[in-house]
């Protein structure tokens, strides 16, 4: 599974909307009718209860992303958006995998889920419930060690993120103006 | 003040200033239509609830007012949905009220639930299902503001039946509170001054207007800087008459049928100034050969638009109107601009327009005689739908406002028609809503009682929407509407003529069935039939007069007569086709291909041939 975000045409938008009935399929309905691909997606209310924030992973092969950004400001109930770059900003992301492990591998198991700070979170006979709470690239890592044992379920929530605060951390501008000369 | 939620749904469409509602009611809809009775608002009953969205439409266009609608539940507000997308491609502001079923029946598949906020969120500019009789207010000012500002378009107002029967403490709010909704600011002043040097700088630029220049009532200001620059004008077929058609730097329509000088102008142009304009693929042709040594500048209300299609040099998310101010002022405090800069473009483009106007062989004996073995009924037809335009143009007092529907007689209506004011022009230009005339023509009387308004209508259009006629009728609404029945899909035909091998699959209607005159006759109007080009004027008079109930016209015209100039769907507006007896003409500029086809239907192999990629639908 290749999930990361780095990659050139995977772009991280952070967007504000209204915590109103129906905001998240309006957002789908705009993506799936101009043709955009989401990678990946995670909802949320914000610390204020008039608003959500919907992490977006977008693939623009589909389309510009800057076209996506100003479509997507269309919608009367999105308040805000910003693209972060991974270098600016604080990912996380949650996994849940039951892996097949019988007396022989579980030690292993446990092992590798301790060296990532993973946690077991149930167990059987034949199997393990592993959860980890990271940055999606230690995810990344982590689930391709699990396929060398079988895997039976594995759930991965889609990233969240938020601005890093250390110096090069300046908000993007809400929304990039399109086809500025600049 | 205690009010139902329908009393406060009528009080604050008053509020609004709301004039006029188009509408059909239902069960769902039943409490919000008993403070109708009482209110100031005029309601125009509808025979189809697609009528009462076209009529909206054509009350806006006209007016500049958002046109207001009102149905029912399931089926009502699915019939509107036609509309609905109509005004969203094509920036109309509407308001339409649909009733819904209970709250408490809503996802229980009631008896005319419909997912109406649903089905219409992706193409509406933003919808509302009311859950609180309180909240009526707030959001019908919402509804209005969303409407009417920024980028026009539709909203949807969707009322459950217990919502319009419970009671709220009226009140008016002051403002909107949508914190996501931003009109754009003021334009950027260094886009200005960067639009400003490329129109300075440009030898042989263009203005391409688009509807977005009536919208933003910026003609005037469109005006000034026509004739501040000297700069060759087409006008979109959304923003004809957006200056007059008879002003020496107009070029008419481009696109797909527009004219040859148009078209070529701007494919050759160093600077296209984009204002209010979508790059449309009916006005590019082929994106990539589209423009191809042009820079552009951009100015659209819409931050998405910019860039769309075509990346600009200069993009500038604005208001149109205050921005072509801003460059006019940008303009005029860099000096004069030498009028001679243009002359050899401008000379080169009169060269052009001389060389291939509009055209058809007017006495219709060459192609109707020869053509007569292919016609299904047997009648000789004289009559050329371009003729009868004509006629019609010169024969309607000035300020008469046209609505067309879609296919061949309205391309033939924009090549044809002199626009000599905004806003007298009204059609369906991005979705292509076969049957947008009839009741467009009936909202644009409503909205201007004062102007007299035909509908250009193509019979099988006609047929689609013509059931409002008995609206008009009944309500005392004085449209007049001109057949140009040629018994077929006409446009659709074209293209099967000219795509297909002459393969006319599925587009014979028949000029005789139904009967037009007795028809129009049973839905309370007059009934004229035409058959020859004398008889034109007189019965184009005769519906001038009358102007007490609807006229209808059926005039019989020629079945093979085709659009010209074409640019193939799909192919690069350097391939344009002209008309057969323009392209026997001296060779055409450089670039130009050279006549690909004899004239149509001399033998079942002639005619234009398909391009590479053949496309279903027009």
């Amino acid at each position: 599974m290749s999930s990361y975000v780095g990659q050139p045409r995977h772009h991280l938008l952070s967007v504000l909307v209204e915590n109103k009935a129906g905001v998240l399929s309006r957002i789908a309905s705009l993506f799936s009718r101009r043709g955009y691909n989401i990678f990946s997606l995670a909802v949320a209310p914000t610390d204020n209860e008039r608003f959500s924030r919907i992490t977006i992973v977008v693939d623009v092969e589909s389309a510009p992303l800057e076209q996506v950004m100003a479509q997507l400001d269309k919608l009367v109930n999105v308040v805000d958006i910003s693209e972060l770059h991974p270098a600016e900003a604080r990912e996380a992301e949650l996994l849940l995998v039951t892996v097949a492990a019988d007396a022989t591998e579980r030690a292993q198991v446990i092992q590798l889920v301790g060296v990532f700070g993973g946690r077991i979170v149930d167990v059987s006979l034949t199997a393990l419930t592993v959860m980890l709470a990271g940055a999606p690239e230690s995810l990344d890592d982590f689930e391709e060690l699990m396929r060398s044992y079988e895997i039976v379920e594995l759930q991965r929530t889609g990233r969240i993120a938020l601005p890093r605060l250390d110096a090069g951390a300046e908000r993007r501008p809400r929304v990039r103006r399109a086809g500025h000369s600049s | 003040m205690e009010l139902t939620g329908a009393q406060a749904l009528v009080r604050s469409l008053e509020m609004e200033g709301v004039e006029v509602v188009f509408g059909l009611p239902g069960g769902a809809i039943l409490p919000v239509y008993d403070p109708i009775i009482d209110s100031s608002i005029r309601h125009v009953l509808v025979r189809h609830e697609q009528g009462a969205g076209h009529m909206a439409e054509g009350y806006a266009h006209v007016t500049g007012k958002p046109g207001v609608a009102m149905v029912t539940s399931g089926p009502g507000a699915t019939n509107i949905v036609t509309p609905l997308c109509d005004a969203y491609m094509d920036s109309v502001p509407i308001v339409c009220v649909t009733g819904q079923v209970p709250t408490t029946a809503i996802g229980s598949d009631a008896f005319q639930e419909a997912d109406t906020t649903g089905i219409t969120a992706g193409i509406t500019k933003h919808n509302w299902l009311v859950t609180d009789a309180a909240d009526i207010p707030r959001v019908v000012r919402e509804a209005f503001e969303v409407a009417t500002t920024g980028r026009p378009g539709p909203v949807v107002v969707d009322v459950p039946k217990d919502v319009s029967n419970a009671t709220m403490e009226w009140y008016w709010p002051e403002g909107v509170d949508l914190p996501g909704f931003r009109p754009p600011g003021a334009p950027d002043s260094e886009a200005v001054a960067a639009a400003a040097a490329l129109i300075r700088a440009a030898r042989r630029p263009v203005l391409y207007v688009g509807g977005g220049v009536l919208k933003s009532r910026a003609c005037e200001a469109l005006l000034d800087l026509v004739e501040l620059t000297g700069i060759p004008t087409v006008t979109t077929l959304m923003a004809r008459g957006a200056i007059p058609d008879s002003h020496p730097l107009c070029l008419g329509m481009p696109g797909m049928h527009g004219n040859y000088a148009a078209v070529t102008a701007m494919q050759r142009a160093d600077l296209l100034i984009a204002l209010g304009s979508r790059f449309d693929d009916r006005v590019t042709g082929k994106v990539s050969a589209f423009a191809p040594s042009a820079k552009v500048i951009h100015v659209d209300v819409d931050k998405a638009e910019i860039g769309k299609v075509r990346r600009p040099e200069v993009g500038i998310h604005a208001d149109c109107r205050e921005a072509i101010e801003e460059i006019c002022s940008a303009l005029r405090s860099t000096g004069r601009l030498d009028p001679s800069r243009l002359e050899s473009w401008t000379g080169e483009i009169a060269r052009w327009q001389a060389t291939y106007p509009y055209t058809y062989e007017k006495d219709g004996t060459h192609a109707g005689a020869a053509r007569e073995g292919g016609r299904p009924a047997g009648r000789p037809s004289l009559l050329k739908p371009q003729f009868v335009l004509e006629v019609l143009r010169d024969a309607t007092p000035p300020g008469t406002i046209l609505t067309a529907g879609v296919g061949q007689h309205q391309m033939w209506a924009s090549q044809y028609w002199r626009f000599e004011r905004p806003y007298s022009w009204v059609n369906s230009g991005g979705l292509g809503t076969m049957g947008f005339a009839v009741p467009a023509a009936i909202g644009a009387k409503v909205g201007r009682p004062d102007a007299t308004v035909w509908a250009v209508d193509g019979d099988g259009c006609f047929q689609m929407t013509a059931q409002e006629l008995v609206t008009a009728s009944s309500e005392q609404i004085p449209v007049k509407i001109a057949i140009l029945n040629n018994g077929y899909l006409g446009m659709v035909r074209q293209w099967q003529h000219m795509f297909y091998e002459e393969r006319y699959s599925e587009v014979y209607l028949s000029p005789d069935l139904p009967d037009y005159v007795g028809w129009a006759e049973a839905m309370g109007c007059i009934g004229l039939r035409v058959e020859a080009p004398e008889e034109v004027l007189p019965a184009i008079e005769k519906a001038n007069e009358i102007d007490d109930r609807p006229v209808v016209i059926d005039f019989r015209t020629d079945a093979m007569e085709q659009v010209f100039p074409m640019v193939p769907a799909g192919a690069s507006n350097d391939d344009i086709v002209v008309h057969p007896a323009q392209r026997e003409a001296e060779a055409g500029p450089p670039k130009t291909r050279a006549p690909k086809t004899s004239p149509p239907k001399t033998s079942a192999t002639a005619g234009v041939k398909a391009p590479a990629r053949k496309r279903r639908g027009t």
